[in-house]
């Protein structure tokens, strides 16, 4: 297999002496929406910080565009366009709104391109435009949602991993966010790794998808077989 | 009213130099939640830099204040060097350890420098120069202030005029702040936090040389372990002020300053230490995390 943007080959990432990954193998095609599935624990947000790099994997390989980028520091995987919204968004909670957008361009240094895009991203969301000088730390749940994707859009990835964006919104927010993302796929042509346990939205948003069960993958298939898959619909769907 | 006006100005220049330190002290607190005991030691490192200088430059007929810039300046590379090193051989390999384990690599790490030192050197007390400027202008004021302490409040005012600047605006500023606030969420925008927190310590350490230098030249006398004794004071003001804090540091030094000023001149000079250490315990009781100090584990 090759040609992929990212390319996860047999990952194992150990927490001390626990092994969190076991034998990981992901791959994300360019321009496509994936996502990954699975209960708490299971081991995503792992696989994510793995790719960042801010828990490298012990062994296996990652790949971004045909190069290796396990072990690499994770403010140089930032700079070759990988972005993360972490899970619980992560906020800097004392910087202000305009601040936290610029530590997402933080690696860029063309100034009018980092303004121009702040532009958009307030146009985006109004709300973070009409909060701009406001403490990260006193936005609401779905506000600071916002402002994390907005944040990491800020480093214009071409690889953006968010992490349990819907966890904890009112469902307006939910389905805002989940509207983004596929704007940010499709007007930006941004290729989106997307780790939820809301497994109902997320197989609506994504193109594939993968599940995870206590650190291994039990499944890989298009998002809309693993829909329709029975052992899915009753562990993950609800159904 | 003259009396009270020298007191005054007495806490304000000792508040200043305990701020200049305090510094140090909180900033690195903020980033890597470290108690620096090696800190008063770079201080002290400073010292003795601006001493040995001063001393070469005079023997080569310098005065002036040649001779006080570029002794200040030497002090200022050479400490940094100094708390540059001892973060990377001392603090960082132990990153991921327990606390406790950075903590008792810092007493260390304060240990070895005092005894360095007073090897190298010797552990009297050698003489200071008095480097700073004359200010005769401020005698003719009548107002209670000196030349010396006028200078050390010109210095600090200065310095932290420029270090808020350098923390609000730049982006080794922005830096610092947002991996004070969540390092690994820094990571992840594109900081490179170990080139963060070396920035840290350099610039503590360039704070604590100058404080080094003023005081030096204040008092007229150094030896090995001066470091020490300023570090607990400036730790004191930290811990006073909200440890992590930056206004904190330089409100709990400036606090300091007056109270131990004040209660020296109007109740007893014997006690001046008792005084700090009891006004800290106060604080501590009915203000746990310091006058400005953050209640979370939030900081900077
Ligand atoms: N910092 C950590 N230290 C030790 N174990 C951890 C740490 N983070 C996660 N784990 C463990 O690794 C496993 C996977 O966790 P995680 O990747 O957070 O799962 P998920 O995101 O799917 O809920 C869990 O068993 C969890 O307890
Ligand atoms: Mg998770």
């Amino acid at each position: 297999m090759s040609g992929g943007l990212l390319e996860l080959i047999d990952v194992q990432t150990y927490y001390g002496n626990i092994q969190a990954l076991k034998d990981i193998t992901i791959a994300v095609e360019e321009g496509e929406i994936i996502t990954l599935i699975g209960a708490n624990g299971a081991g995503k947000s792992t696989t994510l910080m793995s790719i960042s790099g801010i828990v490298p994997p012990r062994a296996g390989e990652i790949l971004f565009m045909g190069r290796r980028i396990d072990g690499v520091r994770p403010n140089d995987i930032v700079a070759l366009g990988i972005s993360q919204v972490p899970e619980g968004r992560r906020i800097f909670p004392y910087l202000t709104v305009t601040e936290n957008l610029d530590m997402g361009a933080f690696l860029r240094k063309d100034k009018a391109g980092v303004r121009k895009d702040m532009e958009h991203v307030f146009e985006l969301f109004p709300i973070l435009a009409e909060r701009r000088n406001q403490p990260g730390g006193t936005l609401s749940g779905g506000e600071q949602q916002m402002l994390a994707i907005s944040r990491a859009l800020m480093a214009r990835p071409r690889l953006l991993l968010l992490d349990e964006p819907s966890l904890g919104l009112a469902p307006i927010y939910v389905r805002l966010i989940f509207d983004i993302i596929r704007r940010i796929n499709r007007e930006d042509g941004t290729t989106i790794f997307l780790v939820e346990q809301n497994a109902n939205m997320a197989l609506k948003v994504a193109h594939r998808g993968y599940v995870m069960e206590t650190g291994r993958i039990v499944m890989a298939d298009t998002a809309e077989n693993l829909r329709n898959d029975e052992g899915v619909k009753r562990a993950y769907l609800g159904m | 009213m003259d009396y009270f006006l020298e007191l005054f100005f007495g806490g304000l220049t000792r508040g200043s130099i305990y701020a200049l330190i305090a510094l140090g002290y909180t900033m690195v607190y903020g980033i890597i939640e470290l108690i620096n005991f090696a800190h008063g030691e770079i201080y002290m490192i400073g010292a003795f830099t601006a001493l040995i200088v001063s001393s070469v430059l005079a023997f080569a007929g310098l005065s002036g204040l040649s001779v006080l810039f570029l002794a200040a300046a030497a002090a200022i590379v050479y400490s940094a060097a100094h708390g540059f090193t001892v973060e990377k051989i001392g603090y960082k390999p132990l990153r991921q350890a327990p606390r406790l384990s950075p903590l008792i690599s810092a007493i260390g790490m304060s240990i070895f420098l005092q005894n360095y030192v007073m090897l190298a050197q010797t552990s009297d007390f050698l003489p200071f120069p008095s480097l700073l400027p004359d200010l005769p202008f401020l005698s003719d004021l009548e107002i209670g202030i000196g030349s010396t302490e006028a200078i050390i409040l010109m210095t600090t005012a200065v310095s932290m005029v420029l270090l808020t600047l350098l923390i609000k605006f730049t982006k080794m500023g922005k830096a610092m702040r947002a991996t004070a606030q969540d390092r690994n969420m820094a990571m992840l925008v594109g900081v490179d936090v170990n080139r963060t927190i070396s920035y840290t310590f350099i610039i503590g350490s360039t704070l604590a040389a100058i404080g080094g230098v003023l005081i030096a030249s204040h008092i007229g006398r150094i030896n090995f372990y001066i470091g020490f004794i300023a570090g607990i004071k400036a730790f004191t003001a930290a811990v006073l002020g909200g440890i992590g804090s930056i206004p904190g540091a330089v409100l709990g030094a400036l606090v300091l300053g007056w109270t131990e000023s004040f209660a020296t001149g109007y109740v007893s000079s014997d006690y001046e230490d008792v005084f700090a250490f009891l006004l800290l315990v106060i604080i501590l009781i009915v203000r746990p995390s310091g006058l400005l100090g953050r209640s979370t584990a939030q900081k900077v």
